[in-house]
């Protein structure tokens, strides 16, 4: 007699494109807020997600040349959210942000280090056919 | 989404810089003008009530910091009012509670910076 495989926790998507635009990463945001809300994540990490997911638009807004458009992708099983950020960039290569004026202060790697300190896993990749992608996992509670 | 920059002058020296609403990378740069016109004049002590800001992300953080950084170059301070957790949440997180001094009330604030 065989043991029955282990049930595969079912995925369900959404994806959403916003325009490269500093004024659509509130709608981004709510968004997947909205999302981790159907879950059973607290009130707190559901807050952590969506800064989150607000620091990743905001990068790829800043970090990426040619791209217009940003794709989240929203992945839900019983046991996570999985979001995955990315800018399809005509090179894929990301460049410096424009410079700053010289009263403003230079906090690269803030959003960065915000993501990883909210997220339990966190995967950033840039390539010429991928654009920039960076994906986060948040896990529920067991 | 949008945030509400109101500033109270007091009898002292200290401009009390009232923010309402969410500041992100859409709307930091309305705090950035808003801070750096009261610098210009000359204002360099300043409290910042974050007491209805509902959200903040690291645009917004970074205008803070270098609104610091602009008054510290002349003696100046930028104190915090803030009682939110998941704000004060960030704050800890980023390490930024050692550099601003965060307090409970605009009181409190007024009072450290004098």
């Amino acid at each position: 007699m065989t043991a029955n495989p282990p049930e595969r926790a079912t995925v369900e998507s959404v994806e959403l494109r916003i325009p490269r635009k500093a004024e659509w990463v509130a709608v981004a945001r709510l968004a997947v807020a909205a999302i981790a809300s159907r879950m059973r994540f607290t009130i707190e990490e559901i807050e952590d997600v969506k800064l989150a997911v607000a620091e990743a638009c905001t990068n790829a807004i800043q970090s990426a040349d040619g791209a217009d458009q940003i794709e989240i992708l929203c992945e839900t099983d019983d046991t996570q959210l999985r979001v995955t950020v990315a800018n399809r960039s005509g090179s894929g290569v990301a460049i410096a942000p424009p410079p700053l004026a010289e009263d403003e202060v230079r906090i690269d790697g803030l959003g960065v280090f915000l993501i990883r300190s909210l997220m339990d896993d966190v995967e950033y990749d840039a390539g010429p056919e991928t654009g920039t992608r960076l994906v986060m996992i948040k896990r529920l509670a067991s | 989404m949008d945030i509400k920059v109101n500033v109270r002058e007091t009898d002292g020296e200290t401009n009390i810089v009232e923010l309402a609403g969410e500041i992100d990378v859409y709307t930091s740069p309305k705090v950035k003008d808003a801070l750096g016109e009261l610098i210009d004049r000359g204002v360099y002590n300043l409290v910042i009530d974050l007491e209805k800001v509902r959200y903040i992300d690291s645009t917004g953080l970074g205008v803070l910091i270098g609104g610091l950084k602009r008054v510290r170059e002349h003696g100046g301070t930028v104190n915090l009012v803030c009682t939110n957790p998941q704000i004060k949440k960030i704050f800890d997180i980023t390490g930024l509670v050692k550099i601003f001094g965060i307090y409970d009330s605009e009181d409190a604030a007024m009072k450290a910076s004098v």
